[in-house]
């Protein structure tokens, strides 16, 4: 209850501190129509926003450990937090210096529209497509690799148990998580990218089948992909794994993993590539192209196709995300990808018990949030990248 | 009114439709098992009689379609089948007196508890999130507005369980603020219940909010540019009141339907949640009954997943008809 008093007495104060501040600029400023007209919520939140900045700042610069040699573990979580969005935030604004640097002029005008959000994603795209084509050149050892020593703590410190081999450790049958992290890019985002083209070449083919053809099959087709988006995707996948788990085991159900959700997901693609195609099957041109009597296969790919990028580049940027984080999903729930392939949803799953000893061992605590992070950075990073995308091509402006 | 109940009663009529073409798409799924149930459950090495008898005991030696009636029938009663582990148990023990818990009965603690879960966290997303909207709206462009877009765009990407980690880290191990396993059982009080359940949906919340806050401030956006908004900001009114008074009603029918569409969102959101937190709701359960593929469990799961998720879409439906004025009345 006293922790409820205090915020209360602190926004009070905040308050406070607002009105007599905002009353001061008046007067100083002389009624500078900034302040004069300045709403009393609007100086509250930079009150409370410039509040919240120096508890951060002190917070950050609180010490380590304590007196005792106690290990302060929140302040080594904030820290590490704030300092990763720093290092990203420079990162993203050196490679956007660059980008406006080098390269051709096209290029270079994207990059000086481009806002920070939108370079920050394009930075960790580039880097995970790296990591996951390279795993085997970049990985110290293997993903499959056991070595004798299980449950190696991280760090690297020999006297706390750890070993400079492993910098992040081995987990509980002695495989080296640092490797199994990186081979992770290659398995969970491959994967989610195969799941993710397959899922668009079925249902970008069968809609714009459906906008050309229309009839019976469009009808078919469409109320068939009702149906099925009817059901929930995540509980309809896993009834559907359940079924296929009596058939196949191991590496087969991965694959059968992979063509339910990309089944399941290209209904939405379908939907899309029909109303999209359903705009452009009326245009002139589609009728020219008729009446010259181009076949059904020269329609879609030469003539809808190409018009309907833009659109479809951009959902693909979503389903990726969305299908991405399904497979993580079912990874998490043991019935995604299967061992031995190293996967970040299994790695989560299986190392989460390490949290519970943060107070004491921030390292070991961080590991499945690693992993955790490894998939919400990837789908944050292309969320940021398609919502420039669209803010581009919408030309959306308030 | 006419019209409006109409459409109403269409709607309604094509939920049905949906509910129960899906219920024969789920009945399907599972009878493109290998084999059949017996075999499933007394393995290879059965022997003919064995399979007999549970087939019979099951009512497998019927064919499909009246099989899916039976389901179907039974469904609508209430009375889901009985689990294959608890049929196997007690052939195995080979003491069956009977008395089996039946899927409805497993089922339905669970399910209580679950909506005790997506309940709470509407409760604490649905005001938090149309307000964030509406401050967001209102500060557009301004640093606040920025900050929101981004961190909103960032929850909204992160699977649930990194959400969910991140949060037990914080509150649950570095400040034990609250319990990081939520262990309900029958006759805790609802304070206590409150609490256990208070971190998860925290997670749901905020894996929620974000798709609600974004819609909430796009609509009254979008509205903002229309020559009766002008009016009313050149007559002097408050910018706030500008939009709480002029822009939100007209802008409801969007927001209704996207609280809505969330709401169903968290059925699935749900099962990721619960087995991190090892809440006893109905997702659990499906995840359970999955690994070891308890057949009956999982299509009686499914079917009322799938129930919730076409109701609540054919609520926002209703409600985003309701609240149109031009419909409710008509010239």
């Amino acid at each position: 209850m006293s922790g409820l008093a205090t915020i209360v007495v602190a926004l009070v104060a905040i308050g406070i501190v607002a009105w007599v501040g905002r009353f001061a600029m008046q007067k100083i400023s002389g009624n500078a129509p900034k302040f004069r007209d300045m709403p009393f919520a609007v100086a509250f939140g930079y009150v409370l926003a410039a509040v919240l900045v120096a508890l951060g700042v002190w917070y950050f610069f609180q010490p380590k450990a304590n007196e005792q040699g106690i290990q302060n573990a929140g302040v080594i979580f904030f820290r590490w937090a704030v300092q990763g969005v720093l290092i990203g935030m420079v990162a993203a604004w050196i490679f956007r210096f660059l980008g406006r640097m080098v390269g051709t002029s096209g290029s270079r005008k994207l990059f000086r529209q481009m806002p920070l959000t939108a370079s920050f994603g394009i930075l960790v795209i580039v880097v995970y497509a790296v990591l996951a084509i390279f795993a085997g050149l970049i990985a110290p050892h293997g993903q499959e690799t056991v070595f004798a020593q299980a449950n190696v703590v991280p760090g690297g410190n020999p006297a706390l148990g750890g070993n400079p081999d492993f910098p992040l450790g081995t987990d509980q049958i002695g495989r080296d998580i640092l490797s199994r992290l990186i081979y992770g890019a290659q398995n969970t985002v491959g994967i989610a990218f195969a799941t993710t083209l397959i899922a668009f070449f079925i249902g970008g083919t069968l809609g714009f089948l459906a906008a050309t053809l229309q009839g019976w099959l469009d009808q078919v087709l469409s109320r068939a992909v009702d149906v099925l988006m009817a059901i929930p995707s995540l509980i309809f996948s896993l009834l559907l794994i359940t079924v296929a788990s009596a058939w196949v085991s191991g590496f087969g159900l991965t694959i059968a993993m992979v063509l339910i959700i990309a089944v399941i997901d290209s209904t939405r693609v379908f939907r899309l590539a029909r109303a999209v195609g359903m705009n452009i099957v009326v245009m002139d041109y589609i009728e020219a192209a008729k009446l010259r009597g181009e076949g059904l296969g020269y329609l879609i790919f030469k003539e809808i196709l190409p018009n309907a990028t833009a659109p479809l580049l951009a959902e693909f940027g979503l389903r990726f995300c969305f299908v991405f984080l399904t497979i993580s999903a079912l990874s998490f729930l043991g019935v995604g990808i299967q061992p031995p392939l190293a996967d970040w949803g299994t790695m989560v799953r299986d190392l989460s018990a390490f949290i519970n000893y943060a107070s004491f061992a921030p390292l070991a605590a961080s590991v499945p949030l690693l992993a955790a992070g490894a998939i919400a950075l990837l789908t944050v990073a292309v969320n940021f990248v398609v919502d420039w995308m669209l803010y581009r091509s919408s030309g959306l402006k308030e | 009114m006419n019209s409006v109940l109409k459409i109403i009663l269409q709607r309604l009529a094509l939920g049905l439709l949906t509910l129960f073409i899906v219920s024969i798409v789920i009945f399907t799924a599972v009878n493109m098992l290998p084999g059949d149930f017996a075999q499933a459950i007394l393995g290879q090495s059965a022997t003919p009689e064995a399979v007999e008898a549970i087939r019979k005991d099951l009512g497998l030696d019927k064919g499909p379609v009246t099989r899916y009636f039976e389901w179907l029938g039974g469904a609508l009663r209430g009375d889901l089948g009985n689990s294959f582990a608890q049929a196997n148990f007690a052939s195995f023990v080979g003491d069956d007196s009977g008395v089996r818990t039946s899927v409805a009965q497993q089922i339905a603690p669970r399910f209580a508890n679950t909506m005790f879960l997506a309940g709470v966290t509407a409760a604490i997303a649905v005001p938090f999130a149309v307000t964030l909207g509406i401050l967001a709206a209102l500060y557009r462009n301004s640093v606040f507005d920025r900050v929101a877009n981004i961190s909103t765009l960032t929850s909204i990407s992160s699977p649930e369980f990194f959400m969910a980690y991140v949060l037990i880290l914080f509150l649950a191990v570095l400040n034990p603020i609250l319990p990081s396993l939520s262990n309900i059982y029958d006759g805790m009080s609802f304070g206590e219940r409150l609490e256990k359940t208070l971190l998860p949906a925290l997670t749901l919340t905020l894996v929620v909010t974000a798709h609600m806050m974004r819609m909430t401030r796009a609509a009254i956006i979008n509205l903002l540019a229309s020559p009766y908004i002008e009016m009313a900001r050149l007559k002097g009114i408050k910018p706030m009141r500008v939009i709480v008074r002029h822009a939100l009603p007209n802008a409801l029918a969007p927001i209704i339907n996207v609280i809505a569409l969330n709401l169903a969102y968290l059925i699935t959101g749900v099962v990721v949640v619960e087995v991190v937190f090892v809440y006893p709701g109905i997702g659990q359960l499906f995840v359970d009954s999955v690994k070891i593929r308890d057949i009956p469990v999982v299509q009686a799961c499914c079917l009322i997943f799938a129930a919730a998720y076409i109701l609540l879409n054919l609520l926002a439906d209703i409600l985003s008809i309701l609240s149109n004025p031009r419909l409710r009345h008509p010239k």
